[in-house]
C-alpha cells in the first residue's frame, strides 16, 4: 500500500547517548509508532476516526432498532442509555472533530507550503493521546458499562450517589485525556499557520480550510478549558467527596450546564468551520472558479468562531434563567444566522457562472448545501426561545443537530475525503461506486433525519429507550429506522470504495481534479519532505495561478521569483519514541484515576515527566535536504523520493 | 440528469411536508395547543416556519438553477476556464442584509413572546383565582401538592379550565422536567433551584406530560397527566382530596377489598406510600413516596403509564419491572408464589376503591381521557 511507503529521512548525525537515539525506522509498524510526519499522522487520524465513526454507527443502528416499534425489548433501559451516550461522545469527540483535524494534519502544511507542522512531535503527541483518551473510554464497554448519562452529563446525575458505576469516571477521565491532545494540536496548527507559510503567502492568500483551521485552533484553545475545569470538578466530587455538585450540600447544578456549553456551543464550530474549509476548497475546484467573496468568507468564519462563545444560554433556555437572558441569548443566537448565510451565498455565488463537474467530492458538498441549509433554518427556529420551550430535549433538536453535524460536518468531509484521497494514495476512488453511494447516503440521510422533526414536535423526548403507542409518533419512528438500514448498506460500500481504492485505484496523477491549492502541485502522495522546492507564492490560488497566469492577471503576468527560497536546504524533522512514550503513560495514569490507585496515578506522571525530559534532550535528528532538488538527495539514498 | 432527480425529491418532500403538516397534533402533541401559553409558542414557531420557506426555496433554487445553466457540458468545456471572478461588493452587502431582515423578522415576535409567556410571577402576585401547585420530580414519578387545597397528589394534576396554573417546580434527586405539550413548554426542575411555570388550559381534556430531562433508569416512563376539568368538577376533586381520610376510612366492600387493606399493612406497602386516613389519627407512609390517597379517582398507574383498571393495576403491583423496568417499587411475591395472583388482585381492588365514595362527577374523571 502506497502510504506504508511514504518513507522517513534518515538522521544525519548521531547524538552520543543511545538511549536518546532518533528511531529510523521506514517501514512497519515502529515507524508508525515513532513518526512525526505530519502526512502520517494526518493518515492516522483519519484512520482512526472513521473506526471510531463505525463504532459510533453501530450504536445508532442499535438506538435505531430499539426505537423502530414502541415498547422494544431489544436494548433494556440500561443499555440504552449506555448506548446513546457513547454515540455522542464518539461522534463529537473520537469521530468528526478528529477528521477535521486529520485532515488538518495532512493538508494545512501542505495548502502554506510547509514541510511539516511547527511542532512535529507534539503533533505525534497530540495524535497518541486522542488515541489513548478514545481507547480508554472503549474499554468501558468490558469493564462495568460504559457511561449512561448523555454527552452532556448533566450534574447532579453524575454524582457518586446518583451514578455509582464507574461508567462516568470513564466519561470524565477520557474526555479529559483526549482534550489535552485536542489543545497541543490546536496549538500546533496556530504556529503553524502564523510561522510557517511559504514565501508570499500573506494571511490572505491562505487557503479556506487552512484559515478555518486556524479559527477552529483558536476556538479549542479557549473552550476546552473551561470543559476541563469542569470535568475536575466532578471527579473531585467523586474521587475526593468534594461538594462542587452535590445539592444536598447547597450546590447549584446548573453551574455544570454553563461551563458546559460555554464549552459545547464553541465545540459545533470546532467541528463545523474545518467543514466550511473543505467546502470553500470543494466548490472552488469542481466550479474552475476563485471562491466567491473569499475576504468576506474568512470575516464571517472568524465571527462566527467569535460569537461561538456567546450563545452558550439557547441549550439552557428551558432551565429558568428568566425573560432578559433568554432575549439575549436569543439575539446572540440569530446573528450567527447572518455570516453563516454569507457564507452559503457565498458558495452559490461561486457555482454561478462557472464550469461546474458533478463528480462525487461536489455531489457531498451539494448535499452540504442543502441539508446544511435546514439544519441551519431549524437552528434559528431553535434559538426562539419559547419554541425551544417545546422542542428542547426533543427530536426536533436531534434532528437539527443531525442535520447540521451529520449533513452539516460529515458530508463536508465525505466530500473532502473523496476529494484529496487521490493526494493522499496517489490513487483515484472509484466514481460510479461514489456516486451510487452517494445516492444511498444522502436520501437515506433524509429519511432517518427529517421525519424526527416531526416525532419531536408530536412530543417524542430524546434519550428515552421507549415512546408511547397510540400519539401518532409510531410512522416517524419506523421511517427513520428504515432510514438508518438504508444508510448502513451505504457506509459499507463507503468503506469497500475506500478498500478498493487503495486496493486498485487508477493511478490519480499529480492533479486529478485541475485545483487550485498549493497541495496539488506535489507529487501524489507527496514525498516525506512535501515539496521538492520551497513553493514561493504571489498569488491567492497559488497552485492555480502557476498553472493559468493569464486567467487570472490576463496578459500581464508578474514574474515569479526567480531566487529559489531554499538556497540553505531544508530540515526535515527526525522520528521519535517520546511523543508515544508520553502519551501512553496517560493510560495507566487514567485507570489509576479510574481505580482510585494513586501509586499508578504518581508512577505514570513520572514516566510522562521523564518522557518530556527526554523528548527535550534527544537532539535533533531528522534530515537535511541540501540545496535544489529535494528530490534527488531523496532518491540517492533510497528513502522516500517516490514519483 | 442529477438535478431532474433533486427536483423531484425535493417535490415529493414538499408535499409530504404539507400532507403531514396537519396530521400532527395529538394529546401529546406542541402542535394541538390548548392553551394561550402553547399557543404563543406555536405562532412564534409558525412565523419561523413560514418565514424558512422562501430561504429554503432562494437556496435550493438558485443552486437548482445554477448547477443546471453553468454544468460543464463536454470534457472540452470541462477543461475550458470560466471567468475568474473574486467577488462583487454589491452582492456581499445585498446578501449581508436580506438576512439581517429576517433575523429581525424572526427576532420581534421572539421577544414579544418571551416577556409574554416566560415572566416569573413572584407570590406575592398569586392572586385568588390561581391555583398553585408544587411539583417535585423524584426519580421516575412526579408529586403534586396542592398548598392551598391542603393536600397531595402524584402523576396526575387536575385543573380548572380557564384559570392561571402555576407550577412551582423542585426537584428531589436529578434533574427532570415538566412538560405539558399542549399547554406549556417544558420547563426543568432542578433540585436548590426555585424554577416555575404557568399555564392555563382553554378546554376540558387530558394533556399528556412527560419528563424530557435524562433522569436514568425508567425516564422514559416517568409521565403524567394535566386533566382540565369545569369549575364545578374542580371542585368536586378538590374536595374529595381534603376529605381523603373520611373517604379512606368509608371504604367498605366485599371480602377482596378488606383483605387488600390488610395487605397494605401486611406487605409493608404503607410503610412508603401514604393513604390518609388509613390508620385513624396516624401519618403512614413517607412524603418521598406517591401519595395514594383516593387512588380510586386516578385515570392511571405507574406514572401514567397504563389506564387504571383492576387488571392493569393488579399487573402492575404483581410485578412492576414489566410494565415499567428499572423503577423502584419491589416486587412482593417471588415469581412462583401461587397467591401472588390473588394478593396483587385484592391489593388493586382495595386501592380502586380508595375515594370511590366521592360524588358522582369526580368519580367519573377517568372517563375524561376518551373526550381527546
Amino acid at each position: 500500500m502506497a502510504i506504508g511507503k511514504l518513507g522517513a529521512p534518515p538522521v544525519v548525525g548521531q547524538p552520543p547517548n543511545t538511549l536518546l537515539n532518533r528511531p529510523t525506522w521506514t517501514e512497519g509498524l515502529f515507524s508508525w509508532l515513532t513518526t512525526v510526519d505530519h502526512k502520517r499522522l494526518g493518515i492516522l487520524y483519519l484512520v482512526t476516526s472513521f473506526i471510531f465513526f463505525g463504532l459510533g454507527s453501530i450504536e445508532a443502528l442499535l438506538i435505531r432498532l430499539q426505537l423502530a416499534i414502541p415498547d422494544n425489548t431489544l436494548l433494556s433501559p440500561d443499555v440504552y442509555n449506555q448506548m446513546f451516550t457513547m454515540h455522542g461522545v464518539t461522534m463529537v469527540f473520537l469521530a468528526i472533530m478528529p477528521m477535521g483535524i486529520g485532515l488538518a494534519n495532512y493538508f494545512v502544511p501542505l495548502q502554506i507550503g510547509a514541510r511539516d507542522l511547527a511542532f512535529p512531535r507534539l503533533n505525534a503527541f497530540g495524535y497518541w493521546v486522542y488515541f489513548v483518551g478514545g481507547l480508554f473510554i472503549y474499554t468501558s464497554l468490558f469493564l462495568g458499562g460504559a457511561p449512561d448519562v448523555g454527552w452532556v452529563a448533566y450534574a447532579p446525575l453524575t454524582s457518586l450517589s446518583n451514578n455509582p458505576g464507574l461508567g462516568t469516571d470513564f466519561y470524565m477521565i477520557g474526555l479529559f485525556v483526549s482534550g489535552i491532545g485536542t489543545l497541543v494540536t490546536a496549538m500546533n496548527l496556530i504556529v503553524t499557520v502564523i510561522n510557517m507559510r511559504a514565501p508570499g503567502m500573506t494571511m490572505m492568500r491562505v487557503p479556506m480550510f487552512t484559515w478555518m483551521m486556524l479559527i477552529t485552533s483558536f476556538l479549542i484553545i479557549f473552550a476546552f478549558p473551561p470543559l476541563t475545569v469542569a470535568l475536575f470538578q466532578v471527579m473531585m466530587d467523586r474521587t475526593f467527596d468534594t461538594l462542587f455538585y452535590v445539592p444536598a450540600a447547597g450546590a447549584m447544578p446548573i453551574l455544570w450546564q454553563h461551563l458546559f456549553w460555554i464549552f459545547g456551543h464553541p465545540e459545533v464550530y470546532i467541528i463545523i468551520l474545518p467543514a466550511f474549509g473543505v467546502i470553500s476548497e470543494v466548490i472552488p475546484t469542481f466550479s474552475r472558479k476563485p471562491l466567491f467573496g473569499y475576504p468576506v468568507v474568512i470575516l464571517s468564519g472568524i465571527f462566527i468562531g467569535f460569537m461561538g462563545f456567546a450563545v452558550w444560554t439557547h441549550h439552557m433556555f428551558t432551565t429558568g434563567l428568566g425573560p432578559v437572558v433568554n432575549t439575549a441569548f436569543a439575539l446572540t443566537s440569530m446573528v450567527i444566522g447572518i455570516p453563516t448565510g454569507i457564507k452559503v451565498f457565498n458558495w452559490l455565488g461561486t457555482i454561478w457562472g462557472g464550469k461546474v463537474r458533478l463528480t462525487t467530492s461536489m455531489l457531498y458538498a451539494i448535499a452540504f448545501l442543502v441539508t446544511f441549509t435546514v439544519g441551519g433554518i431549524t437552528g434559528i427556529m431553535l434559538a426562539v426561545p419559547p419554541f425551544t420551550a417545546q422542542a428542547h430535549d426533543t427530536y426536533f433538536v436531534v434532528a437539527h443537530f443531525h442535520f447540521v453535524m451529520g449533513g452539516g460536518a460529515l458530508l463536508a468531509f465525505i466530500s473532502g475525503l473523496y476529494y484529496w484521497f487521490p493526494k493522499i494514495t496517489g490513487k483515484l476512488l472509484d466514481e460510479r461506486l461514489g456516486k451510487l453511494t452517494f445516492w444511498i447516503m444522502v436520501p437515506s440521510f433524509w429519511l432517518i433525519f427529517f421525519p424526527q422533526h416531526f416525532a419531536g414536535l408530536m412530543g417524542m423526548p430524546r434519550r428515552t429507550q421507549t415512546f408511547v403507542p397510540g400519539i401518532g409518533l409510531e410512522i416517524w419512528n419506523l421511517l427513520s429506522t428504515v432510514g438508518a438500514l438504508i444508510m448502513g448498506v451505504g457506509l459499507i460500500l463507503f468503506v469497500l470504495n475506500i478498500i478498493l481504492g487503495f486496493a486498485r485505484g487508477k493511478p490519480a496523477g499529480n492533479d486529478p481534479w485541475d485545483a487550485r491549492t498549493l497541495e496539488w502541485s506535489t507529487t501524489s502522495p507527496p514525498p516525506y519532505y512535501d515539496f521538492d522546492r520551497q513553493p514561493v507564492v504571489n498569488d491567492r490560488d497559488a497552485h492555480w495561478v502557476q498553472k493559468y497566469p493569464e486567467s487570472v492577471h490576463g496578459e500581464r503576468v508578474p514574474e515569479s521569483a526567480s531566487e529559489p527560497y531554499d538556497r540553505g536546504g531544508a530540515h526535515i524533522p527526525g522520528q521519535s519514541w517520546y511523543p508515544f512514550v508520553a502519551a501512553m503513560a496517560l493510560l495507566p495514569f487514567s485507570y489509576g484515576w479510574l481505580y482510585d490507585n494513586m501509586w499508578v496515578v504518581g508512577i505514570s506522571m513520572l514516566v510522562v515527566t521523564v518522557a518530556t525530559y527526554a523528548w527535550a534532550l534527544e537532539g535533533v535528528g531528522g534530515k537535511h535536504i541540501p540545496v535544489g532538488d529535494a528530490r534527488d538527495a531523496g532518491t540517492a539514498d533510497g528513502e522516500g523520493g517516490r514519483s | 440528469m442529477h438535478w431532474r432527480r433533486r427536483l423531484l425529491g425535493g417535490l415529493a418532500l414538499v408535499s409530504v411536508l404539507l400532507t403531514t403538516a396537519c396530521e400532527l397534533s395529538g394529546p401529546q402533541s406542541a402542535m394541538s395547543p390548548a392553551g394561550p401559553v402553547a399557543q404563543a409558542q406555536l405562532d412564534v414557531f409558525m412565523w419561523t416556519y413560514w418565514l424558512s420557506w422562501p430561504v429554503m426555496l432562494l437556496v435550493g433554487g438558485v443552486l437548482a438553477y445554477a448547477l443546471y445553466r453553468f454544468r460543464a457540458k463536454s470534457d472540452e468545456d470541462g477543461t475550458s476556464i470560466p471567468h475568474q471572478t473574486h467577488g462583487n461588493t454589491q452582492l456581499e452587502i445585498a446578501w449581508t442584509i436580506i438576512p439581517v431582515i429576517l433575523v429581525i423578522l424572526v427576532a420581534v415576535p421572539t421577544v414579544r413572546t418571551i416577556f409574554a409567556s416566560e415572566y416569573r410571577i413572584e407570590r406575592e402576585q398569586y392572586t385568588a383565582d390561581d391555583v398553585v401547585v408544587r411539583a417535585t420530580g423524584y426519580q421516575w414519578w412526579f408529586k403534586f401538592e396542592y398548598p392551598v387545597e391542603g393536600f397531595v397528589t402524584a402523576n396526575e394534576m387536575v385543573i380548572p379550565v380557564g384559570r392561571r396554573v402555576i407550577v412551582e417546580l423542585d426537584s428531589a434527586d436529578v434533574l427532570h422536567a415538566f412538560w405539558v405539550p399542549s399547554l406549556a413548554g417544558k420547563r426543568d426542575m432542578i433540585p436548590n433551584q426555585d424554577n416555575q411555570v404557568w399555564f392555563s388550559a382553554d378546554e376540558p381534556g387530558v394533556y399528556y406530560g412527560q419528563c424530557a430531562e435524562l433522569c436514568l433508569g425508567a425516564h422514559a416512563y416517568m409521565r403524567f397527566r394535566v386533566i382540565a376539568v369545569d369549575e364545578a368538577d374542580y371542585e368536586a376533586w378538590v374536595d374529595a382530596f381534603q376529605r381523603g381520610a373520611e373517604l379512606t376510612q368509608a371504604v367498605q366492600g366485599d371480602p377482596l377489598v378488606g383483605q387488600g387493606r390488610q395487605l397494605m399493612a401486611q406487605k409493608g406497602c404503607i410503610g412508603c406510600h401514604t393513604v390518609d386516613g388509613f390508620y385513624p389519627g396516624v401519618t403512614v407512609g413517607n412524603p418521598d413516596y406517591p401519595d395514594l390517597t383516593n387512588f380510586g379517582l386516578r385515570t392511571t398507574v405507574g406514572a401514567a403509564i397504563r389506564e387504571n383498571t383492576p387488571e392493569q393495576l393488579a399487573a402492575w403491583i404483581r410485578d412492576p419491572q414489566v410494565m415499567k423496568p428499572g423503577n423502584r417499587m419491589p416486587t412482593l411475591w417471588t415469581a412462583d408464589d401461587p397467591n401472588a395472583e390473588e394478593e396483587a388482585a385484592a391489593l388493586a381492588a382495595y386501592l380502586l376503591s380508595l375515594g370511590a365514595t366521592a360524588d358522582e362527577t369526580t368519580a367519573t374523571l377517568g372517563g375524561t381521557h376518551g373526550d381527546r
